[in-house]
């Protein structure tokens, strides 16, 4: 696929034919940063990979302390999915509803996804510290320090993404939507889907095979 | 690519309703709820089971990436999806070979 380039290094037939071009790519650094980002997420992804296989490898060497099957509630970790799957999904309608130039949509569905994954995160504090008050802390186990480590680091990027998720409303209530913020809404977006993804593999790889195993 | 490439469908798919957010929502309840009712109420061998609980996941990125993140969009989506491809067989090999290498230790572990 030979396509000419302009002089901003971005194909002709993008730059000729803006309505199909959306508008966090309708710029040479808007193309720059989301191709940023997703270099970004390749690397995310490896590290809670290392977690991943830290915590699977250790998941048996409860130091005669709890284990998976004493510990993990399904009913509790199957509304915790629930939330943050319903928040992917509201986090897509705001990329959905700022393609349409739709500003007060964009933050609206941003301000019940912001909702749904401080539900989430309540839901996961809640979780540990209940877990604390039966003697299954951090130190107890090798199997709870890989717990802790790969759920607890999930649970601070998503609580880094709602405070993230409520600067990025803040600006575009200021500013509207333009190149900038329009990128910006893409971005947390990807941020937030990825770490859907990452969940949907601990939901499977620690709580429902925790009930296994 | 076709199915993640709007951006070359003409402004058709983004204009009216958001019928692939919505696809993409059901099937990823039904996918969690797949697995959750696979591990509640079925009993077959543990190594089945967690194959198909593996597969289910796998399933459930691919509606994430394709229905929510557009990973075909942009300019030359190529380089987006290539990096990607190649975080995935990271993680693969991080994963599967720590389990396959620590399988040979004498302590117990997941898949003695």
């Amino acid at each position: 696929m030979s396509m000419s380039l302009d002089v901003h290094g971005l194909p002709q037939s993008r730059v000729s034919n803006t309505v199909e071009t959306p508008l966090e790519f309708s710029t040479e650094e808007g193309s720059l940063k989301i191709f940023g980002f997703w270099a970004f997420l390749a690397q995310d992804m490896i590290l809670f990979a290392t977690l991943f296989a830290t915590y699977l490898i250790l998941h048996n060497h409860t130091a005669g302390g709890p284990t998976s099957k004493d510990l993990f509630d399904v009913k509790g970790f199957v509304i915790e999915t629930v939330l943050l799957l319903t928040s992917s999904f509201t986090c897509g309608l705001a990329t959905f509803e700022m393609r349409k130039g739709n500003v007060k949509g964009t933050i609206g569905w941003l301000m019940v996804t912001v909702l749904l994954g401080m539900g989430f995160v309540g839901m996961e504090v809640s979780e540990f510290i209940h877990n604390v008050s039966i003697g299954a802390t951090i130190s107890r186990s090798a199997f709870l320090t890989g717990f802790y480590t790969l759920v607890g680091t999930h649970g601070s990027h998503v609580s880094l993404g709602i405070l993230w998720m409520i600067l990025i409303m803040i600006q575009l209530w200021r500013r509207g939507i333009n190149a900038v913020t329009a990128r910006k809404v893409f971005i947390i977006g990807l941020y937030w889907h990825f770490l859907d993804v990452v969940w949907v593999f601990i939901f499977t790889a620690v709580y429902l095979t925790g009930r296994v195993l | 690519m076709s199915i993640a490439s709007p951006t070359n469908t003409s402004h058709g798919s983004y204009e009216k309703f958001p019928w692939k957010h919505i696809l993409g929502f059901v099937l990823s309840l039904a996918l969690t709820f797949i697995a959750l009712w696979l591990v509640l109420s079925i009993h077959m061998p543990p190594r089945i089971l967690i194959t198909l609980l593996v597969f289910l996941a796998i399933l459930q990125v691919f509606v994430q990436f394709l229905f929510f993140m557009h990973i075909g969009e942009g300019y030359r989506p190529g380089y987006h999806i290539s990096m990607i491809l190649f975080a995935f067989f990271t993680v693969f090999v991080v994963v599967a070979a720590s389990i396959w290498i620590m399988s040979f230790a004498s302590m117990p572990s997941m898949v003695s």
